[in-house]
């Protein structure tokens, strides 16, 4: 008797948590509209095609940073390390062995997996700044390595001679960026989905939870550190593919690929979006990237004193002020629109 | 072999002057300011003008370099660092970091992006022979400058009363404040006095180290090494610390420089995952 109300209490329960999981990650209908909007532009912004191509190659890395920060709230300076890793395998890949895309992806997000898989043991310990200095470590390590290892990888010559085959033997990467806009999108697309799918599992929900809480997270039986590991080693993935088209649609690899400043850019940029709802590295590649286009005509060498003042500006006025701001005012939009509840601005916390 | 022991014992005492304000005031306040190298840039960049174009003697330009570097960093800490002490680690790195991007940009459109050259009066160049070995004038001098430094810190600390505030405010913030020590007034002249240490440290280094605009994310990885491998728990620690990474970043290069930089990071990565408090921190 005791067994049968057991049993029907924790089976409605497992009903409720079941439904809330499902309706969390229905598809809403500012994020359908956002993905038509994101296919149109490819059609409606032809001549900008280059342009959206590393907007796309930004917000898949930004997406990548964002599954370890915001869900999992490892701060990292070095996730550059696995976009690097990517692009020179998938440089290397198409120089040596085959120039088809699409093996070169799978071989450097495989790469970058490898990597984020062993280094990811490096993060479960120590706190805060030994994480920084790890992360900021590795990265170096591998920027070092690149530089010295000229023979391989061109050192700060930058990785030449990269040819990649037309896509599945038809579409040609050529100099307006079509194919290679497309490309990225379809793939950012697929591995959102991806993303989208795991960060609504009950998953992505325990990776919540140590966030806001390892020990209380341990507690309640979550295996922390293989977690942890497991999302590094996901967002590595992510990074790693994200450097892999870089490579492919710009069929060059630089050191640049390693640095510091694009470690610290998409940090800004995830900060700027916003963490942990997947959408704000998309918000902060494109604000980033035009605002880089609108202030490189003025200024090229000085960019990155813009970068600073919006950093320090941000912090100042404090991220979950600003974040919440922007909430509210979309929340306030989508209910003179549409008189159903808040859509977008419901996600975005 | 002996001479580079030397030039590492010299290259490491600089690095403790550098990085010794970054440890105190990460250890007192948790505060990961990764812009501690654009004071001693500051520093740096104060004596190179201040020397080719006024023609200030080198050694007035040291103290100069000391407390513009303070000053700036004292303007800093009221108007702008203490305001993020509450908030979390991810605030403090895109703070600092967004610092050291406008410092690296300022400077770079205000003095030009070349490497700065440093002149040294003639009694501090050259080299001279002590039992054989060959010694660097100038990196005798580093050793005495630092070592009185060093000297002078640790008995401040150790002896003072100003010392004693500020070890309880670093052991504990929160009883401190409590007993009545003014923590804030105590952060505010540490913070200052490390900022101007670093500012002296990149005025004495303008020459060993090289400085141009990228100065402080050049070093920005050097200066954590000495922090998180010495801890944060007092001043043995970073200054040993800073030894062994002097000595082993000198003898790394010169016995196997296309390894680079490599070593160095390697042994911080391996030291970080053995003892994440720091070698000689006693684990909390």
């Amino acid at each position: 008797m005791a067994d049968a109300v057991d049993a029907a209490t924790t089976g409605s329960a497992a009903a409720r948590v079941g439904a809330t999981l499902a309706a969390a990650h229905r598809p809403r209908r500012a994020e359908i509209v956002f993905w038509l909007l994101v296919f149109v532009a490819p059609l409606a912004l032809p001549r900008h095609a280059l342009l959206g191509n590393e907007i796309a190659i930004l917000a898949l890395f930004a997406l990548s940073l964002d599954l370890i920060l915001g869900y999992a709230g490892i701060v990292s300076l070095g996730h550059a390390a696995f976009f690097g890793v990517g692009a020179y395998t998938a440089g290397l890949f198409a120089k040596h062995v085959t120039g088809d895309p699409l093996a070169g992806l799978a071989v450097a997000a495989g790469a970058a997996t490898l990597v984020g898989f062993a280094t990811s043991f490096l993060v479960l310990r120590g706190t805060d700044l030994t994480r920084l200095m790890v992360t900021l470590g590795v990265a170096l390590m591998l920027g070092e390595i690149a530089n010295r290892a000229a023979g391989i990888t061109g050192g700060a010559d930058g990785l030449q001679g990269v040819a990649i085959a037309p896509l599945f033997g038809r579409f040609a990467f050529d100099l307006t960026g079509h194919t290679a806009f497309a490309y990225s999108l379809s793939v950012l697309f697929v591995l959102f989905l991806a993303a989208r799918r795991l960060v609504h599992s009950p998953f992505g929900i325990s990776l919540r939870a140590i966030r806001d809480n390892p020990l209380r997270a341990a507690a309640i039986g979550i295996p922390v550190n293989r977690r942890l590991v497991a999302v590094y080693t996901i967002a590595a993935t992510y990074a790693g593919a994200a450097g892999a088209l870089l490579a492919q649609t710009t069929q060059f690899v630089s050191l640049d690929a390693l640095a510091f400043e694009r470690s610290a850019d998409v940090l800004l940029l995830v900060v700027i979006g916003g963490t942990g709802y997947l959408y704000g590295g998309f918000i902060g590649a494109l604000v980033f990237k035009l605002a880089q286009e609108g202030f490189a005509g003025l200024t090229p060498q000085y960019w990155h004193f813009w970068v600073g003042l919006v950093l320090v500006v941000l912090v100042l006025i404090g991220r979950d002020r600003l974040h919440g701001a922007a909430a509210r005012l979309l929340a306030r939009a989508a209910r003179a629109t549409t008189r159903s509840p808040a859509t977008g601005g419901a996600e975005t916390r | 072999m002996l001479t580079i022991l030397f030039d590492g014992v010299a290259y490491g005492m600089l690095m403790f002057v550098l990085a010794v304000g970054l440890s105190v005031t990460l250890g007192l306040m948790n505060f990961v300011n990764l812009a501690h190298g654009a004071f001693a840039m500051a520093g740096g960049y104060v004596t190179v003008v201040l020397m080719n174009r006024y023609g200030v003697p080198f050694l007035a330009c040291l103290p100069l370099a000391f407390i513009a570097a303070a000053l700036l960093g004292l303007v800093l800490e009221r108007t702008l660092y203490r305001r993020l002490y509450e908030r979390p680690h991810l605030d403090h790195v895109l703070f600092s970091i967004g610092i050291v991007f406008m410092a690296v940009a300022a400077v770079d459109w205000v003095m030009g992006s070349s490497q700065q050259n440093l002149r040294l009066p003639p009694w501090l160049s050259g080299r001279f022979d002590v039992f054989g070995v060959g010694v660097g004038r100038y990196r005798a001098f580093l050793i005495a400058v630092c070592g009185l430094l060093v000297i002078t810190l640790e008995l401040a600390v150790a002896r003072t009363r100003f010392g004693s505030r500020l070890r309880a405010a670093v052991d504990d913030r929160r009883v401190a404040r409590g007993l009545g020590i003014p923590v804030d007034t105590i952060f505010a002249a540490t913070f200052a006095v490390g900022s101007g240490l670093a500012g002296l440290g990149g005025a004495m280094g303008a020459e060993l180290l090289g400085l141009d605009p990228t100065f402080p994310l050049k070093f920005m990885i050097y200066f954590l090494i000495v922090v998180a491998v010495g801890g944060t728990s007092g001043l043995v620690g970073p200054f040993v610390a800073a030894l062994l990474l002097g000595v082993a970043d000198v003898a790394g290069k010169y016995y196997a420089p296309a390894f680079g930089a490599f070593a160095i990071y390697t042994v911080m990565i391996a030291i970080l995952l053995l003892r994440p408090q720091g070698l000689f921190a006693r684990p909390r």
